[in-house]
Parts: C-alpha cells; sequence; structure tokens
C-alpha cells in the first residue's frame, strides 16, 4: 500500500516540481474558484488553503514565493472570508493557533522544556486587556452580576494597541517569575508544574472576584472594547470588494478581517525573531540545553538563564495573543483556559515537527481545521444520514439505526490523544521536521525516523 | 537465595507500619500545632473578632474543637492518595518516566468496579444482602477492579511506551499525556455505547455508610460530633494493606530484588539474567493493580464517578509522589498523608483565617503552591535521594 | 514522502466531508442547529439538550412536513469553548437553511456565539443560559426559556425566609450558573435578615470534607447550594454523614432522579431537601412525564437537568417557524421573521412552562416551583410534591 503510493506520488512530484510555478499559480487559482463559487463547500475551502502548503512545497524562488503568499495572505483569503464569514473564522483561528504553537514551540521546540500550562500566559494577556478596556475597573466593588449597568469605561478603545506591548511585557514577567523557581529542575518536573501553574492561573481568574472583584468570576468579562475602525477602510473596502464579495460588508466582518491582519502580523514577528535567535549565540545555546543539558554546563552555558529567556519569549507571545483574543472576542471567561487548550496547542507543536516553523503552522492549520471543519462536518453529515432514509447497502444497516453516542465531533480527545501517541511512535520529529533535528535522527539511526 | 525467598521478613511487614503510623501522628501533631499557633495569634485581630460576632465563639476554640475531625479527614484522603501515588512512583523508580496515564488506569479500575456492583444490583443480590456478603462483593468489586486496571497498564506500558524506551524523556512522557486524553474518551465512548449514562453511582449496601461517633464537643450553641465512617475505615484499612504488601513484595521477596536491580541500572540487571522487559510489564502491572483498588475506594468512598474521574485524583497524587521524592516508596507514601492533610487543614480553616476572602476553593492551589515550594527547597524531594540533572 | 502521503490522506477526507453538500432532498430543507458541549466532561448536560431538541423536533415537525419541508437537526459541539462556539456560529449563519438555534450551555460560549446570530438576524432560543447579560443587550434574536440568575436565588431565598430559616450558609459551583444563582440568594436573604454564615464556591466534585467542616460548626438552619446535582448530591449526603440535620436547598440544576440515586435517603431525613424550579409537575404540565418516558424509551437514559428545557427551545423555534412560513405563503420564511415570530408567540404551552417573551427575550412571568424530596426510590423522582408556588417577572 505505502509502496503503491509511492511509486505514484513520486513521479508525479517530481514532474511538478520541474514547472512548479504554473502548479502553485493553478492551485491557487483552482482554490480560489471553487470558494468563490461554492462558498459552502468545505472541499473548496480545502483545496484553497492547501494552495499555502503547494507554496511552501515546491522549490522556486524566493521573491515569487513571497509575492505569491503575500497575494494569498492579503488579498484571496480576507475578501473571500468575508463571503463567507466561516472561513474568515477558521483561518483567524489558524493564525491565532499558529501563532501560540510557534511560541510554545520556542519553549518546547527550541530549548526542550515541556510546557504543559502555556495557555495561561495566554490568559495573562487576555486578562490584562480584559480588565483595562472594559468596565470591570468600576466594577471592582460589586460581586459578580450585581453591578449597576451604566458604568463608564476606564480606557479609550484605541489603548487596545498599547496594550499588545504591555501584554509582551507583563507576559514575560509572569514567565520569569514562574521560570526562576523551577527551571533548575529536570524535565519531567517542569511539566507537571507548569501544568500545575496553568490550573493556578485558571483558578484564579476563577475565584479573584472577592474580596475584590478582578475577574468577575466564572461570569467573565463583558463587553471588552475593540479600537476604532474607521468608517474609511470599510467604505473603501466594499467599493473595491463588494463585485467579489456581493453583499455590502458590515464593521463587524471588517475587525474580523482586522484581527486576523493583526494575528498575521504577530506571526510574521513571531517568524522573524525565532529565527534570528536560532541562529543567534542563545538559539545555538537552547540547542545544547536540549540535546544534554550536563554538557551545555560544562560549555559554560549559564543554563538557567537561557532557559528563563526561552520561557520569557515563549510567554510574551502568548500574551499578545491573548490580547488579541480579548478584543476580538470582547468577550473573557475562564473557560477558555482550561488544560485541554494547552494540551491542543502541544498537539499542534508535536503534529507539525517541534522546532520547526513551518511545521509548528501546519501542525496548527492541520488540528483547528480538523477540530472545526472536518469532526463537525462528520458529525454533521452522519446525523444528515441520520435523518434519512439511507441505508448502507451490502449490510442492509439503516443509518438511522446508527447511534448518536458515536458522533465523530464528540470524541476530540481521542482524537488529540491519537496524534500525540501516533506521532510519538512512528514519526517523533513532526510532519515537517526542522533541518537540524532532520540531521541528528538520521544520523543516530533512530528506528522511529524514515 | 532460595532460603532468602523463603523465609518470611516479618521486619519488612512492621517496618511500613511503623512508618505510616509516624507519619500519621507526626503530620498531624504539627500541622495542628502551627494551625492553634495561628489561630492563637489571630485570635488577637479582627479576624478573631469577627468569628465572635458570627458563632459567638473564640477562634482558637473554634479551631480546637474542629481539629480531630479535620485530622481524620484529612488522613482518609492522605491514604487514599499515597495508594494512588505508589503507582506513580513505581513505574518512575524503575523507568524514569512519569505515566501520566496512571489517573485514568484508576478510573477504569473505578468505573469496572462500579459496574459489577450495579449489575449486582440490577439482579437485586445487593438489597437483601447480610453483612458478611456485602463484604465479599465489595471485595469482589475491588479485586475485579484491580484486574482491570492491571491489564489495561500493562497493555498500554507494551502499546505505547515500550517503542519508545530508548527516545529522549520528552517522547514517552508526551505519548502518555496521549493515552490519558484517548482513555477519557474510549472510557466515555464505551459507557455511553452500553449504558447511555455519563455517570455511574457506585449503590448503596451494606453498612458502608454509617458513621461511628467517637466524641462529641461543644461549640458555642452547637454541638460538634466527631465521628468516622465505616467506609473511611474500609479506605484506611484497605489501604494499609496495599501498602505493607507492596513493601513487602518489593524489600522482601526476589521479584522485589529484581525491580531493584532494574530500577538501579536496565543494562547490568540484564546482565544478571534478569528479563528487564517482563520486570518493567510487571511493574506497570502492580502499579495498575494499585490504582484500580484505589479507584473502587475512592467510588466507594465518593459515590458518584464519570469518566474524567481520574484527572484531579491523579494530579494529586502526583504531587504526593514528587513531594515525598519520586521513585520513593516511603516517600510517596509520607507524601500522600502530607498533602491530604495539608489540603483538608488549608480547605478548612482558610475561610476563616481570612474572614471569607479566600475559601475552599484554593484548596487545588494549595496543594500546587506547597509542590512548587518543596522543589524550590529540596528538587529531591522530602525523602527522595539527589538525583542529578540529566538530559 | 509521508507528507505527501497526509496531503492525499486530506483531500480524502475533505472529499467524504464535502459529500455532505451533496445529499439533497426533493424537499425544501428546513434546519434547526444546537448548539451545546457534546465532548468534555460538560457533556452530560450539553448531550441531553441536544437529545432533547431532537425528542421535539421528531414529536412537533408534523406541521412543518405538512407544508412540504423537510425539517433537519444539525447538531453542533460547541466543546463548552467560546472559540469553537463562535467558529461555529459563524457556520450556521452561513448555511440559510438554518432558520434558528437551540443552544448554549454556557453562558461564556452563548454570549460571543449569539454576536454572531445578531449580526445576521438568526434567531437564538437558549434552554440554560441563565447569565443576565444574555438578554440585558437587548437583540431580537436572542430569547431564553429559563428564569435568570436574579430571579431563581430570590426564589430559593424567599423560600427560606418562609421556612423561618435564621441562619444559611450558601456554596456553589464555580461556574457561571451556580455562582450567579448563589450571588442573588446571599444578596436576597441578607435583605430578608438571614445571617449568612459563609458564601464558598468549590469545583470539588467528589471530598467535600474541607468545605463541610465551617458548615458543621456553624449548624445553619439551610445549606444553599447552587449548582447541579452531580456536586449537591454527593455533597449533602457527606454533609449528613457528618451529622449536619438541617434543611437543604438547591436550583434547577438538581432536579434529576440521579440525585436520589446518589444521595438516597440523606435527602429525606433531618429538615428535608427541596429545589426550586421551572419544570412543573405532571398535575400541571402533564407534557414533562410524558416528556420523561418518551426520553426513556428513545435514549435509554434519564433526562438530565435542562434536557426539557432543550425541548422546549425546539419546540418554541418550530411553532415560530410554522407561524412565519403560513405568514409567508408556505413559503421558506426568512430569518428575521422567524426572528420577530418568536417574540410575538403568546401564552406558548410548552413542557416546562407557558411562554411569552418580553421585549428583551426573557419570559414575561416565570412561574417557579419550590419542591420537596420525598421518596428515596429514583423511580419515584417525578411524584415529589409542590411545597411552593412562585410567579415572578425578570427585573427589566
Amino acid at each position: 500500500m505505502f509502496h503503491l503510493l509511492k511509486n505514484v506520488v513520486q513521479p508525479i512530484d517530481r514532474m511538478i516540481s520541474s514547472f512548479p510555478r504554473v502548479f502553485i499559480l493553478a492551485h491557487i487559482f483552482l482554490g480560489a474558484a471553487l470558494v468563490y463559487m461554492s462558498p459552502r463547500s468545505n472541499l473548496a475551502f480545502l483545496v484553497l488553503i492547501t494552495s499555502f502548503y503547494s507554496l511552501y512545497h515546491f522549490p522556486t524562488d524566493r521573491w515569487f514565493k513571497l509575492t505569491a503568499g503575500m497575494v494569498l495572505t492579503l488579498l484571496i483569503f480576507p475578501v473571500l472570508g468575508v463571503r463567507n464569514i466561516f472561513y474568515l473564522e477558521v483561518i483567524f483561528q489558524i493564525s491565532v493557533f499558529a501563532a501560540l504553537a510557534l511560541g510554545l514551540n520556542i519553549v518546547v521546540g527550541f530549548a526542550g522544556l515541556l510546557d504543559l500550562g502555556y495557555v495561561a500566559f495566554y490568559a495573562v494577556g487576555a486578562y490584562l486587556w480584559a480588565f483595562f478596556g472594559s468596565q470591570q475597573y468600576y466594577v471592582l466593588p460589586f460581586a459578580p452580576g450585581t453591578q449597576p449597568s451604566n458604568l463608564p469605561f476606564l480606557l479609550p478603545g484605541d489603548a487596545f494597541y498599547l496594550f499588545m506591548f504591555i501584554a509582551i511585557i507583563v507576559a514575560a514577567i509572569t514567565g520569569i517569575l514562574l521560570g526562576t523557581p523551577v527551571l533548575r529542575l529536570r524535565g519531567d518536573y517542569l511539566a507537571i508544574v507548569t501544568l500545575g501553574f496553568g490550573e493556578v492561573i485558571r483558578v484564579l481568574a476563577n475565584n479573584l472576584d472577592k474580596p475584590l472583584n478582578f475577574t468577575n468570576g466564572p461570569q467573565g468579562i463583558t463587553p471588552i472594547q475593540r479600537p476604532t475602525m474607521p468608517d474609511w477602510v470599510v467604505d473603501g473596502f466594499n467599493r473595491i470588494f463588494a463585485w467579489i464579495v456581493g453583499h455590502e460588508v458590515s464593521p463587524a466582518d471588517m475587525y474580523n478581517v482586522m484581527f486576523y491582519l493583526m494575528a498575521l502580523l504577530v506571526i510574521v514577528v513571531i517568524v522573524y525573531v525565532t529565527k534570528r535567535l536560532d541562529d543567534s549565540k542563545i538559539g545555538r545555546a537552547w540547542t545544547a540545553i536540549r540535546e544534554d543539558e550536563t554538557a551545555a554546563i560544562a560549555m559554560g552555558i549559564p543554563l538557567v538563564r537561557m532557559k528563563l529567556a526561552a520561557f520569557a519569549v515563549g510567554a510574551s507571545f502568548a500574551g499578545v495573543m491573548g490580547v488579541l483574543l480579548a478584543g476580538s472576542r470582547t468577550f473573557i471567561s475562564p473557560e477558555s483556559f482550561s488544560f485541554m487548550q494547552s494540551i491542543g496547542v502541544l498537539a499542534m507543536v508535536i503534529l507539525g515537527g517541534s522546532g520547526s516553523i513551518p511545521g509548528v503552522i501546519l501542525g496548527a492549520a492541520t488540528v483547528t481545521i480538523l477540530n472545526l471543519q472536518v469532526l463537525q462536518g462528520l458529525s454533521l453529515y452522519l446525523s444528515q444520514l441520520r435523518q434519512s432514509d439511507a441505508v448502507i447497502p451490502i449490510i442492509n444497516f439503516a443509518w438511522a439505526n446508527l447511534s448518536t453516542q458515536l458522533d465523530p465531533a464528540k470524541y476530540q480527545r481521542l482524537l488529540f490523544g491519537l496524534i500525540l501517541i501516533l506521532m510519538m511512535i512512528f514519526r517523533p520529529e513532526g510532519l515537517i521536521p526542522s533541518q537540524r533535528r532532520k540531521r541528528e535522527l538520521s544520523g543516530e539511526g533512530n528506528p522511529s525516523g524514515e | 537465595m532460595k532460603s532468602f525467598s523463603k523465609t518470611f521478613n516479618i521486619q519488612e511487614l512492621i517496618r511500613p507500619l511503623g512508618q505510616m503510623a509516624f507519619f500519621s501522628i507526626g503530620t498531624t501533631l504539627l500541622l495542628s500545632i502551627f494551625t492553634l499557633l495561628l489561630a492563637w495569634i489571630l485570635d488577637r485581630t479582627i479576624v478573631g473578632q469577627t468569628l465572635l460576632d458570627r458563632l459567638n465563639v473564640s477562634l482558637f476554640t473554634y479551631t480546637l474543637v474542629n481539629l480531630p475531625q479535620v485530622a481524620l479527614d484529612g488522613l482518609t484522603i492522605g491514604f487514599v492518595y499515597a495508594a494512588i501515588a505508589l503507582g506513580y512512583t513505581m513505574v518512575y523508580g524503575v523507568l524514569e518516566f512519569i505515566n501520566f496515564a496512571h489517573s485514568e488506569i484508576f478510573a477504569v479500575g473505578a468505573f469496572v468496579g462500579v459496574e459489577i456492583l450495579i449489575a449486582l444490583d440490577s439482579f437485586g443480590v445487593l438489597k437483601g444482602a447480610s453483612l458478611g456478603w456485602a463484604y465479599v462483593y465489595l471485595i469482589a468489586a475491588i479485586v475485579a477492579g484491580m484486574v482491570a486496571a492491571g491489564a489495561l497498564a500493562v497493555t498500554v506500558e507494551r502499546i505505547a511506551y515500550r517503542p519508545l524506551r530508548h527516545a529522549s524523556r520528552l517522547v514517552p512522557l508526551i505519548s502518555a499525556i496521549g493515552v490519558s486524553f484517548l482513555l477519557q474518551d474510549l472510557i466515555r465512548l464505551v459507557e455511553s455505547l452500553t449504558t447511555g449514562q455519563f455517570n455511574r453511582i457506585f449503590p448503596t449496601f451494606g453498612n458502608f455508610d454509617r458513621r461511628l461517633l467517637l466524641g462529641k464537643m461543644s461549640l458555642g450553641a452547637t454541638n460538634i460530633t466527631f465521628g468516622v465512617s465505616v467506609k473511611s475505615i474500609i479506605v484506611i484499612v484497605a489501604a494499609v494493606l496495599m501498602l505493607v504488601a507492596l513493601n513487602y513484595l518489593v524489600n522482601a521477596t526476589k521479584i522485589g530484588k529484581a525491580i531493584r536491580a532494574v530500577a538501579q541500572d536496565h543494562p547490568t540487571a540484564s546482565l544478571m539474567g534478569i528479563d528487564v522487559n517482563r520486570i518493567i510489564s510487571l511493574t506497570f502491572l502492580v502499579g495498575g493493580l494499585l490504582g484500580g483498588a484505589a479507584g473502587v475506594l475512592y467510588a466507594l468512598k465518593f459515590t458518584r464517578i464519570d469518566a474524567f474521574v481520574g484527572f484531579f485524583p491523579g494530579l494529586k497524587a502526583f504531587t504526593a509522589a514528587v513531594l515525598g521524592g519520586i521513585g520513593n516508596m516511603t516517600g510517596a507514601l509520607l507524601g500522600g498523608i502530607v498533602l491530604g492533610m495539608l489540603e483538608t487543614y488549608a480547605g478548612s480553616y482558610m475561610g476563616v483565617f481570612t474572614m471569607g476572602a479566600a475559601g475552599t476553593e484554593y484548596k487545588d492551589i494549595f496543594a500546587f503552591s506547597i509542590l512548587i515550594l518543596v522543589l524550590i527547597f529540596r528538587p529531591q524531594g522530602l525523602m527522595g535521594a539527589s538525583v542529578a540533572q540529566k538530559a | 514522502m509521508t507528507r505527501r502521503l497526509i496531503v492525499v490522506l486530506t483531500l480524502v477526507i475533505a472529499a467524504c466531508v464535502a459529500f455532505n453538500g451533496s445529499v439533497m432532498a426533493a424537499n425544501p430543507v428546513i434546519k434547526i442547529a444546537t448548539q451545546s458541549p457534546l465532548s468534555g466532561d460538560q457533556s452530560v448536560v450539553g448531550v441531553d439538550i441536544k437529545r432533547g431538541a431532537e425528542l421535539a423536533l421528531e414529536q412537533l415537525s408534523g406541521p412543518l412536513t405538512k407544508m412540504g419541508f423537510k425539517v433537519e437537526l444539525a447538531p453542533f459541539d460547541d466543546q463548552a469553548n467560546p472559540d469553537t462556539g463562535v467558529a461555529n456560529a459563524k457556520r450556521i449563519v452561513a448555511d440559510p437553511a438554518i432558520l434558528a438555534v437551540v443552544g448554549h450551555y454556557n453562558s461564556g460560549v452563548q454570549i460571543p456565539s449569539s454576536e454572531v446570530y445578531h449580526t445576521s438576524n438568526l434567531a437564538n432560543v437558549s434552554p440554560a443560559n441563565t447569565n443576565p447579560k444574555v438578554t440585558t443587550r437587548g437583540y431580537l434574536e436572542v430569547n431564553r426559556i429559563v428564569g435568570r440568575d436574579d430571579v431563581q436565588g430570590v426564589v430559593g431565598a424567599d423560600f427560606a425566609a418562609g421556612k423561618n430559616v435564621k441562619s444559611v450558609f450558601v456554596v456553589h459551583d464555580k461556574t457561571a450558573y451556580g455562582q450567579g444563582i448563589a450571588e442573588f440568594f446571599k444578596k436576597r436573604a441578607a435583605e430578608k435578615g438571614m445571617k449568612v454564615l459563609g458564601f464558598e464556591g468549590t469545583e470539588e466534585k467528589a471530598n467535600f470534607d474541607a468545605l463541610l467542616s465551617p458548615i458543621i460548626a456553624g449548624n445553619p438552619d439551610a445549606v444553599y447550594f447552587g449548582g447541579m446535582y452531580s456536586q449537591a448530591a454527593v455533597m449533602f449526603k457527606q454533609a449528613r454523614e457528618k451529622g449536619y440535620m438541617g434543611m437543604f436547598i438547591s436550583d434547577d440544576g438538581f432536579d434529576s432522579s440521579d440525585a436520589v440515586k446518589i444521595a438516597g435517603q440523606t435527602l429525606l431525613d433531618g429538615a428535608g431537601t427541596f429545589y426550586s424550579t421551572v419544570s412543573g409537575p405532571a398535575n400541571i404540565y402533564p407534557g414533562t412525564a410524558k416528556f420523561v418516558a418518551d426520553f426513556k424509551a428513545k435514549f435509554n437514559a434519564a433526562p438530565q437537568p435542562f434536557a426539557a428545557q432543550g425541548y422546549d427551545s425546539m419546540a418554541i423555534c418550530l411553532k415560530a417557524i410554522e407561524e412565519a412560513a403560513k405568514a409567508a405563503g408556505n413559503k421558506m420564511p426568512t430569518r428575521q421573521a422567524v426572528a420577530k415570530q418568536i417574540r410575538a408567540l403568546k401564552e406558548f404551552k410548552g413542557i416546562t412552562g407557558t411562554f411569552t417573551f418580553n421585549e428583551i427575550g426573557d419570559p414575561t412571568v416565570a412561574k417557579y416551583f419550590v419542591i420537596q424530596v420525598t421518596s428515596a426510590d429514583p423511580a419515584k423522582w417525578n411524584d415529589n410534591p409542590v411545597v411552593q408556588t412562585l410567579d415572578i417577572a425578570p427585573p427589566k
């Protein structure tokens, strides 16, 4: 089976690689056209989104890749996304999780520190803006739910941009505060302590509604302000793209586009910072620590300081994304920061390939699409079959008798679990291994590698 | 060598009992003195005044009168934690690997035991059962839970951990987290396909719910009784038996010697003619047996279980194992008792001591804070040997 | 190599998923979506909200089918997670066949998701969200059939005051639902002159020892629990085992026969156990008993709290769509027409009450029953007698 596929796929791959630009452009065009023609088809959307992958995969020159990538992410995705806001949401969430996964990748992939409470830093950022960007300051003396309704806002919505920077600092400080005592520990202890820390932050968010009401407890904080959206942006967008979108775009839709673009910007910054760090002294120190701590100490690497740096950098990116989340949702409650979320982000890193930037992005996209589109889609499809009179032909089994317990959407944890186990056993280096990792694994002749 | 395995090593039976008594009494004394001291000091502040207004007693009296019950409750949950913690510590001792899925193995044990009792109940066997039979059924359920959990633990090791034994440290840990998530949903899938129910409830039978009164004290206008329910006694006794048996197995039998040898050095142990894979499987089996029994006991004590029941006790038990020094069996026992005591004391008194600003909702955080504190000042745990950093 | 394999696999899966577009029915399809947590530890309630709605769709879609529509359920899993809820909401509004949403268990998911429904005029009937903010935003599309926190907490406190309770200890489950009710219970109890000995939240599901010691020491006349039976019953049982003999009061999350399965006789001992609920007993709402029987027959399990509300929410959606379709001349109605029609319903008789919505989407008058637990037999749960009936209008 495997060899058969190999024999079929490899020549095709080689063939495409001889004229990559034509194929990539065709792929993008096909995807865009499909999404345009049938805006509700999952398949069409997947064709479009995988065009990003073929852009990455096939060898061609940098400038072409860069231009095509920009057109795809800055023009095609948002414009087609506004046509069907579900796609925009999926793309937005992919970019949010990609940013989170890239941040976690610095901690797990580069420095080799397993952080099981990564969403704690996300929560710190989110609650930071949620507190200052809402009426919460004036709610301090009231028990949750009992405050009067006509309270003023503490800060104007445009302070949002400022808080994106403040969140970097605050989250980094949180990371250092947590890291200082625990980073001297061995890796697996660290994993559990970070898990505990993640829980601590969630429980604090849930409980800091008395004696002073900082977080409004389980009720969550709402409404949270967004930065102002100038009218000319909405009007301009409408004037240029109305013929594609087919309807007037509302400011609410433009906000989605705006937050998507901001998430993209954060990703670009993270990728840039990660690349620079990876090639620097710090990056090499991280690699050394990841591979062998004792040897790293012997080489004179300041262990704790380097680990702290990784922790703080990873945390700060999560902090920014938290502010972004608070702004885009206008509502924050402790439920968004459960252990499950941390594991979800970890699964993205592991699936894609820890330490590998394109891998982690692919991982984030795959898990998000699986979760939002494929599983839900399958469940809906099954539910439709169940409500129809369809019968499985050979075994004569009526779909209507299929137990609703078998809905794929109900077993998200099972899926995450399977991803983690299977990846660890069969492909620990991930879908797209990092270059350095690849060399190591082939050099050692690891049986689980290719 | 032959005579060694045949001699009955009395000392190894008595030693853990002594340790348990010592740890329990020691922890109780230390914590009680600390709490009373704190109460005595706070009594002179506004905190004492508030309580006086509300309940008409001084904070010191309040603390003192509640103390015996709090200590007993703490001890009960402490023994539950200790029994689960042993599963983590055994595996860690041999493989230096955190078996994150141990909490779900615990949950599976609980489910199997409870399902058997529910089945018995639906046949009407439990309702009229005499006391003796009630205990027989309970023991049968515990044994069934142990067998299921033990078998599962061995299977999980074979499928998800063994292929990864030579990978770097984090690889099997991530796999274990995956197993944990997978099992949670598998339990839910099986339960919902077969029974359609989400909660499973331990049937009421026997005299397990009865409470033995041990004393009575007056507190202001009310009388505070002090007692222990039969099921708590069962939990403690069963946990003590398991701990003693395990201690005997590891320290006084030939198999135990093999386990200890493997724990020290895999290649050397295999050169000495020990089948390392078998010993590792055995370790998982023993850990699973203990976890399964603890699961059924947990269901007995707390009545309701669901597919996610393992997560928190598992986390606490792991914390207990680290607290005591992971890899060290006596340490797991001590860690369990200390953690159970600490969180019960904190949960019971925090609300009163802080005038309601922070109450039992911080109980779980308290456990983790203790863990972090211990790890800062004594990274090897309370009883653990110093372990060097190792990549 | 494997990379390509993955791409191929993804496409295959995608093809399967895309298939759902190709299942075409001859009749025009009307879909009603449900959104609730179907996975994770809150799925116990979420799944039953969906099942309740499913049952209603099966039993009550007759008139629409006669008009020539095919009525379908589109169940979504919000995973109790706002991100997933919002993404689903956007998927829902992108499907023109969906005319209404029954949904959300967590207010934390409902509030951001309904912002999406609001932007595309899609009606949302909530079976479980008690947070006042759900309706106080004043959206035409958002309605709920449950009482608000600031109503149900008051009902409990008024009942306690009527029972001559002088001191009370308030516990909640640290969810938006439980804490919301508990806060208003506490406020009202203090107004009524009761002494509130303590106010504690707990996420604990099993071991309540630590929480119980201040309760035993304070020995209040009543203990109030804001939250679900799965915690409340376990805690009540442990309290009795420790010798507490006062009264237990809880909210509509307690309304499940599993409560006596867990706590048994202990609920009847001492001063007894009471809970407030909007689901009336069989002699006032004959539908309730029939619902429980039908539910058990279909799903082989007793309905959890909010399953009946799921049923009623769906019933309201169906009725409104039917009226709107009639008004549109037996054609597919617009979403806005359906949303308006829900507000226009007068005295809709459901199994958990009679509903008329006010201008922000709360039921104008909520009828609350306080029910006493009188039998330790789970089969007799629905025979528990009503000890008090209260009509309360929500605050404006």
